[in-house]
């Protein structure tokens, strides 16, 4: 068993009087995908948020979240950042009125050297495209802007909140690819609502429910029950299409 | 974030207020009947306390400044109908106010009409123009609310200030035409009806503000207030609530502009200023937003402390100081503006906030000093 | 002929005073969501800082050399007192967007009480160098001086806010939080850093336009400030919050409509129908010409 890259213990989020999250307890492993699923509005991004300390001011968090040794809760975003806490945000929020350069210039850091080359592997539009208005951009292109620019430095954990959302089905695809490859060397908590995606990436699983965490374990087992998977998740017939045959959003074999 | 806000589950329900120690909780709600007979009779009294007003408390001085502090303590309450009830930021309440004051002014001096219907006039008048202004201002909201109206006030204290058609008397205001008056509201030894009716007005705005926020309308407007999607959610229309509190929030400011008009025998143009707007505001947080007194008890003492502060400024024991301080000592909005920021700090619930935490604090030094 | 190009001239010299109060107002609402109701108090300062300057600063005058070194001083008062204000008042009140305007509004009601305090509410004659109070002939109308100084500062500073905004880290920091700010944090930058910075340029030009703006009057008053800013908000929610290149559109159109409507139609009239082109604006695109974009 090796330590934990991140510890979440008792995290409670109290927005303008409605309890989110009540006591959500969970550890992502240092290596690898964890995934975080359950139903819509179950809190899935409020924790993300939460942890990487986003919570809007009208809001109240309890509990502790760890990074390694160091306690995250209270400290502000940008130094969590700074630390090696990735975050790609739902709904990519890429600067719509920048270009792509000036998208990813914002994340360079005084002092330490940006790995352009890195990110221009992984997403070679991302060079071509430099010059071009962010805003102009396809979704899965602001999609990989909004994953190359948080890659542009080192980290040592990536949240990463709903990647293909409302992404062409191709597009998916190509997005999965490149998280598959950033967990090579980068621990990911990943909020994922398809189920194929998930099934190719994802080596743990937390399900949240009703504000708590209803089961924890191997991501792979809990997609072989069908029965658990829909009480858990509430997966309509389309969503469990996907899981009887994951290879037509998400082509390849499972990676276990 | 909506998706989780709106899915989550039910939030906890607040624990019920305590109820206070019984004699005081049964005697609690005939507090305001105490206080209003006291207020009531105040002109019977021939007290002098001297620092605190300048003649005896039934001397015309005194009575028309504390006629002033009551329209001031209502006109608070009124707006905290929309900044602490509902939530809406508005720059521009004195507009209504300020047409409460000329309309009168301007129907009794200019056109000669008796008072009762002038009132009668300026009133419905003054309604109007909020429903016509709120249809418009309300499309936005937020900070573009507060900016148009702040622009719409703003086109008020134009029309006021450049006289347009000679009816305002411009820079100079228009003195109230006092021969077509009651002779009950003329000269200064009735000036104790012109106290009893601010007083009148105050009890009316209090009650009408309670009333509205006891009813369903009220829980929809204090919904407004902390989560206008949930509203919307509900199926009703944030606009319809909003633009009835805006309406009503207009009437009785223009009601409280007739009577003020009365009270101070004319209108000048100050009152149309968007600082006045900004005095409600600080009337209302330094009394407390959303509470039944707070914005009343802020109207009533900023008005006081407006009027009192010029004189203290001018007291021996002010010009004795250092010019350093006794200069900014001697300007009331310096005072009142930086009272104001200090209460944005410290006591963000306003005045009325003060009471529970200091018998929370009394409540806790106690068991501190109880031997174990 | 002449007439027109006076008033379109004295409508642009309007503009720019109304641009150099607004551009500030408009980028520090866009990054910071502050209304800034202080901002009239920036250029109060920047007024009679300038003025107190001239008669007492040594080296500096009401004419030549001693003169831009008065309205540096002027400038720089204001940008320190606008950077001392973010600092003590608003920083701690971070993210509470109604407590900071309450701040803003009880400080402008006792910073131009203070004003008044220290050097009476009666507007003092401003000290200017003597070319300022001539006129310049352009295509037969006779310009007042003060005003064209006025917009040809106003152009400088347009171009110098956008050239910062374009070219330097800082405004590429204050172009990304106007339109998300706390995507920027997300990055692993101190966004409250940018948001004393956007203080600072705005209290600088604000105050700028204190100083030009009592050299285009010809005297100070402790209420200036706060007559101006209604207008200048005005010009903020026609030209987009956030937006610099807006805010000097809204500015130009809000300073002709007004200038023409009042010397052709009724004295007066021109701010009510500069009030309606707001209502208009509103109603039909509530986010302003240029939307929320710090650049273009």
């Amino acid at each position: 068993m090796t330590e934990p890259i991140l510890n979440v213990e008792d995290l409670s989020v109290r927005i303008s009087g409605l309890h989110i999250l009540q006591g959500v307890s969970f550890t992502v492993a240092p290596t690898g995908v964890t995934v975080l699923l359950g139903r819509n509005g179950v809190g899935k991004t409020t924790t993300l948020r939460a942890i990487v300390g986003l919570t809007p001011p009208a809001g109240e968090v309890r509990g502790t979240v760890r990074m390694g040794a160091q306690s995250l809760l209270a400290r502000p975003t940008h130094r969590l950042v700074r630390g090696g806490l990735g975050y790609v945000p739902e709904d990519r929020c890429v600067f719509a009125g920048l270009t792509v350069a000036e998208n990813l210039r914002l994340a360079e850091r005084r002092g330490v050297s940006p790995a352009y080359d890195k990110v221009f592997a992984l997403f070679p539009e991302l060079d071509r495209r430099g010059r071009q208005r962010a805003g102009s951009l396809s979704g899965g292109q602001q999609q990989m802007l909004a994953i190359g620019r948080v890659l542009l430095n080192d980290n040592r954990l990536l949240l990463v909140d709903e990647p293909t959302k409302g992404l062409a089905p191709k597009v998916v695809t190509e997005v999965a690819e490149v998280l598959e490859r950033v967990a090579e060397s980068v621990p990911v908590l990943l909020v994922e609502q398809n189920l194929a995606v998930v099934r190719r990436l994802a080596r743990d699983a937390v399900v949240l429910a009703a504000g708590k965490v209803a089961w924890t374990g191997d991501a792979q087992e809990l997609l072989l029950e069908t029965a658990l998977t829909r009480s858990l998740l509430g997966v309509g017939s389309g969503e469990s299409q996907h899981l009887a045959e994951p290879g037509r959003a998400a082509p390849g074999k499972d990676q276990h | 974030m909506t998706n989780s806000v709106v899915d989550a589950p039910p939030a906890q329900v607040p624990a019920e207020l305590t109820p206070q120690r019984g004699r005081w909780h049964r005697v609690r709600p005939f507090l305001p009947l105490v206080a209003l007979a006291v207020l009531a009779i105040l002109p019977y009294s021939t007290i002098s306390l001297p620092g605190i007003f300048e003649g005896p408390v039934n001397s015309p001085g005194t009575l028309q400044l504390l006629a002033i502090c009551l329209i001031f303590g209502g006109l608070a309450a009124g707006y905290d109908l929309l900044f602490g009830r509902t939530g809406m930021l508005s720059f521009g309440h004195a507009l209504y106010f300020a047409a409460g004051v000329y309309g009168t002014d301007i129907l009794v001096t200019r056109a000669g009409l008796p008072l009762w219907q002038a009132a009668l006039l300026t009133i419905t008048g003054g309604t109007i123009l909020a429903a016509l202004l709120g249809a418009v201002a309300l499309r936005t909201v937020g900070i573009a609310f507060a900016m148009v109206t702040l622009a719409f006030a703003q086109v008020g204290a134009i029309l006021v200030a450049r006289d347009f058609g000679g009816l305002t008397g411009g820079e100079e205001g228009l003195p109230l035409d006092v021969s077509g008056l009651p002779a009950g509201l003329v000269g200064v030894t009735n000036t104790v009806n012109l106290y009893w009716l601010a007083l009148a007005y105050l009890t009316l705005v209090v009650f009408v503000v309670h009333r509205v926020s006891g009813s369903p309308t009220g829980r929809v407007l204090a919904g407004l207030r902390d989560d206008e999607r949930r509203i919307g959610v509900l199926g009703l229309d944030p606009y319809r609530y909003k633009l009835v509190a805006f309406t009503l929030a207009g009437g009785l400011a223009s009601a409280g502009g007739v009577v003020y008009c009365l009270i101070v025998g004319g209108a000048s143009p100050h009152i149309t200023s968007s600082e006045l707007t900004l005095s409600l505001l600080v009337m209302v947080v330094l009394g407390g937003p959303g509470t039944r007194w707070g914005p009343v008890l802020g109207g009533v003492l900023y008005m006081y402390l407006d009027h009192r502060l010029t004189a203290f400024g001018t007291s021996d024991a002010v010009e004795s100081l250092p010019a350093v301080l006794s200069r900014p000592l001697s300007q009331p909005l310096f005072v009142l503006g930086t009272l104001f920021i200090l209460a944005v700090y410290f006591f963000p619930g306003g005045l009325t906030s003060l009471a529970p935490r200091l018998t929370h604090l009394r409540r806790s030094l106690r068991t501190r000093s109880d031997p174990r | 002929m002449g007439t027109v190009i006076l008033l379109t001239l004295t409508g642009l010299g309007l503009a720019a005073l109304y641009f150099l109060v607004a551009s500030g107002l408009s980028l520090v609402f866009g990054l910071a969501d502050v209304l800034n109701f202080a901002h009239g108090l920036f250029l109060g300062v920047g007024a009679y800082a300038t003025w107190w300057a001239a008669g007492n600063l040594p080296g500096a005058g009401s004419d030549g050399f001693g003169f831009v070194l008065a309205v540096v001083f002027g400038v720089a008062a204001g940008t320190l007192v606008a950077v001392l204000v973010e600092l003590v008042l608003i920083r701690p009140l971070y993210s509470r967007t109604i407590e900071q305007v309450l701040v803003t509004v009880g400080l402008s009601l006792a910073g131009v009480a203070l004003l008044q305090a220290t050097w009476g509410a009666d507007a003092r004659p401003f000290p200017r160098p003597d070319w300022t109070r001539q006129v310049t002939g352009i295509l037969g109308a006779q310009v007042p001086n003060g005003g064209l100084l006025l917009i040809i500062a106003a152009v400088l500073v347009l171009g110098a806010l956008l050239a910062f905004l374009r070219w330097t880290r800082y405004g590429l920091v204050i172009r990304a939080g106007v339109e998300n700010r706390e995507m920027v944090t997300a990055l692993g930058i101190d966004v409250r850093k940018a948001f004393t910075l956007v203080f600072a340029i705005g209290g600088a030009a604000a105050a700028l336009a204190g100083a030009l703006g009592g050299v285009y009057f010809g005297t100070v008053s402790p209420g200036q400030g706060s007559s101006l800013l209604i207008f200048a908000f005005i010009v903020v929610v026609i030209g987009g919050m956030g937006s610099v290149v807006g805010s000097a559109y809204a500015a130009v159109v809000v300073g002709l409509v007004q200038q023409f409507v009042n010397y052709y139609g009724t004295s007066g009239l021109g701010d009510i129908c500069v009030v309606g082109l707001l209502a208009v604006v509103l109603l039909l695109r509530p986010q302003g010409i240029a939307g929320k974009v710090a650049t273009a």
